[in-house]
């Protein structure tokens, strides 16, 4: 290689170098009114079959930035504009970290999702080696905020919760001493069960049995039966509802008394299908709250129908866990990611699903819980549970 | 103890269901020596047909009494299935006759993809249910509880039983289905048209499967177009644990395997002090079926009768 080329090959790389440097600088665009342009993602299924849910969130959360925006945003002296960067993770989890890397790639703030536990666990190593807050408005499964990133954060009640929740129910409202626990085996079905046993315990009851199916059987004679002889007051499943219904009919068959009580994977629709007359009194839990009784629900419902339709779901928790975000930047009164993120476990408001405030791991403090029983062939709400109350501040 | 009793009820009544579904391989095997895999798909069309029956007559306002919807649905999955089996038979089987072994069986193996994905377009992947027409009644029996419609399962699985085996053994027809069982060609030489006698035999067995597969739906309250799978593998495991190609080793196979499974499902956790969950029943049941393979590996009944049919 000869002196010249080598000259050429040092500028190619200076170069780079030099336009690598540019691009880790914060995006500098401006908007119409002077304003620096701020990107946050919004990442959930906008195809495939939970596509309505998806677009639900991504609603959510843009009609909190426009509303962000049409306040105005003055942070460290400087106005900014938000613009929301949604995308479609197709409720697949490699997907999901494809659309995360892309996420990172084009210097978002932070990123509001997904709207899977499956999407948001893997996409969380990502935004976390990036060091881009994530708050992901209905991801349920424990281990998204387990894994110890600093951040993931939640607005939606996790299944920890949930199970303290069902446990402490059974043990205290409906009085069981008793209890018979039966879980499918599943990642979901597993921590649930795992967490009422904690709770029913801790509450004063006594796990009588411990029984275990698989998420494709059909038959759970032969556990009910056994669960029988131990003459338990409440049997709790945990699992889905295509078990759920077949074993409470079988319950009944076999004439156990016990009530029959299950997580948000047997309050369904399908559920009472499947069950017919055999759902009668069954107890289900749900996470987060209906639209009726969430503290700004009427208010959002208006808001979010005039613009997108009817509310599928989780469009209230997208639209805090955008508000959240921002509050956090007024805190740091700044954009940067870094700045802001310590700032998150400082947040603390009123929003449309309730007091707002994360705990050390990013979960929600206080997550509600609803609780619903079956009554002439329809889930009726029995009652709102709240965990631990949000410190004062 | 009326626990154990229980236990004996739920896998006896399990148990039936797997006997007529095996006596479906068997007496496939006994004839042709081909596992017909498509068996299990039967079984679910039987259950879906019944219930696309008492979906159509018992919203309709139709008056009729619950039990007379379920005996029609009944009636229709046994006369579908019956055709099935026929066709099945004529279509994807006889063509292979001289053909190897080994074709046969990966044809089946097709078969039953083909009728798993027909009911997958047909029904579509939903869960279907059984809607509750049959009032259910509850007895005592000895601390345990058992069901009218478990008392009826169970009869009508062994009156079934009990027709086939005089069927096979007293009847003109059986001794031709024995006969061709023993040596095709042979008996093709005596008189016997053994392409009839095989087609019998399909239809026998398919419309023994649609019973089954209407007591499964009735029993557990709802049908699912990949319900015929597991089911199948019971069943098959149940024909091989009595001696496949033996009928009444088919059905005490059946009865065996529902009474193990429930068995083992109750009291494996006790019995291994909580290492082993009730979800190992599948297991605890495959477990004794290799135990009996090691010590008889032509299965409990087989060797012991000649006669296959």
């Amino acid at each position: 290689m000869n002196e010249r080329r080598m000259k050429w090959m040092l500028w190619i790389v200076v170069l780079a170098l030099g336009l690598t440097a540019c691009e880790k600088k914060p995006d500098a665009a401006t908007g119409a009114g002077g304003e620096t342009i701020v990107r946050i993602g919004s990442v959930s299924p906008l195809t495939g079959p939970q596509a309505h849910l998806g677009k639900d969130n991504a609603n959510g959360a843009r009609l909190a930035i426009d509303e962000i925006n049409a306040a105005g945003v003055t942070l460290g002296g400087k106005k900014f504009k938000f613009e929301l960067l949604a995308e479609d993770d197709q409720a697949d989890p490699r997907t999901a970290t494809v659309v995360a890397q892309k996420m990172v790639d084009q210097h978002v703030a932070g990123v509001l999702g997904h709207l899977n536990s499956g999407t948001s666990i893997p996409a969380s190593k990502i935004y976390a080696d990036a060091g881009i807050p994530q708050i992901s408005p209905s991801a349920t499964a424990i281990a998204y905020t387990a894994q110890g990133f600093k951040t993931a954060y939640r607005v939606m009640t996790n299944d920890l919760q949930q199970g303290k929740v069902l446990g402490e129910y059974a043990v205290m409202k409906l009085g069981a001493k008793r209890i018979a626990i039966i879980d499918d085996r599943t990642a979901y079905g597993q921590g649930l069960a795992d967490e009422v046993e904690k709770a029913a315990k801790a509450a004063g009851g006594e796990i009588v049995a411990r029984e275990f199916t698989t998420d494709r059987s059909t038959d759970f004679l032969a556990i009910l039966t056994s669960i029988k002889a131990k003459n338990p007051d409440v049997v709790f499943y945990g699992g889905m509802d295509a078990q759920g219904a077949p074993m409470v009919r079988q319950l009944h068959s076999l004439g156990l008394k016990a009530k029959f009580l299950g997580g948000d994977g047997v309050q369904t629709t399908e559920f009472l299908k499947l069950a017919g007359a055999d759902a009668e009194g069954v107890t289900g839990s749900s996470p987060g709250l209906p639209i009726d009784i969430m503290p700004g629900g009427k208010e959002f419902r208006e808001k979010f129908t005039a613009k997108y339709g009817a509310i599928q779901n989780y469009a209230p928790y997208a639209y805090d866990a955008a508000r959240a975000m921002v509050e956090a930047m007024k805190l740091a009164d700044s954009v940067d990611p870094k700045q802001y993120l310590a700032q998150l476990p400082r947040v603390q408001f009123t929003g449309v699903t309730g007091q707002i405030g994360f705990d050390e791991k990013g979960d929600i403090r206080g997550g509600a819980i609803t609780l619903y029983r079956v009554r002439n062939g329809k889930w009726e709400v029995l009652e709102t549970v709240r965990g631990e109350a949000p410190p004062a501040m | 103890m009326d626990i154990l009793t229980q236990q004996l009820i739920n896998g006896l009544v399990l148990g039936s269901i797997y006997a007529l579904v095996a006596l479906g391989y068997t007496m496939v095997y006994g004839i042709l020596e081909l596992i017909n895999f498509a068996h299990g798909e039967v079984t679910m069309f039987g259950a879906m047909i019944c219930l696309a029956v008492i979906g159509a007559l018992a919203g309709n306002g139709t008056g009729l009494d619950g039990g007379v919807i379920v005996l029609l649905g009944l009636l229709a999955a046994i006369a579908v299935c019956m055709a099935m089996g026929f066709l099945i038979e004529r279509i994807a089987y006889r063509p292979l006759r001289r053909a190897p072994r080994l074709a046969a069986l990966i044809t089946a193996i097709g078969v039953s993809i083909v009728l798993q994905n027909l009911a997958m377009l047909i029904w579509g992947k939903q869960y279907v249910t059984f809607p509750p027409l049959l009032p259910l009644v509850r007895y005592e029996l000895g601390g345990a509880i058992i069901t009218n419609l478990q008392i009826f399962i169970m009869v009508l699985s062994c009156l079934l039983m009990a027709g086939l085996l005089v069927l096979v053994k007293h009847t003109r027809l059986g001794r031709a289905m024995r006969a061709t069982a023993q040596a095709q060609d042979i008996a093709g030489l005596m008189g016997i048209n053994t392409h009839t006698i095989i087609s019998v035999t399909f239809v026998i067995g398919a419309a023994l499967a649609a019973v089954a597969g209407v007591m499964v739906s009735a029993y557990y309250g709802l049908a699912h177009y990949y319900m015929g799978f597991m089911l199948g593998l019971k069943a098959f495991t149940a024909a091989v644990l009595g001696g496949i190609g033996n009928i009444a080793g088919a059905m005490l196979g059946g009865l065996l395997l529902g009474v193990i499974e429930s068995l083992g499902a109750g009291y494996i956790g006790a019995l291994t002090g909580g290492f082993l969950g009730s979800h190992y029943q599948d297991v605890f049941a495959f477990f004794v079926l290799i135990l009996v393979l090691i010590a008889r590996p032509s299965g409990l009944l087989g060797e012991r009768v000649v006669e296959r049919a």
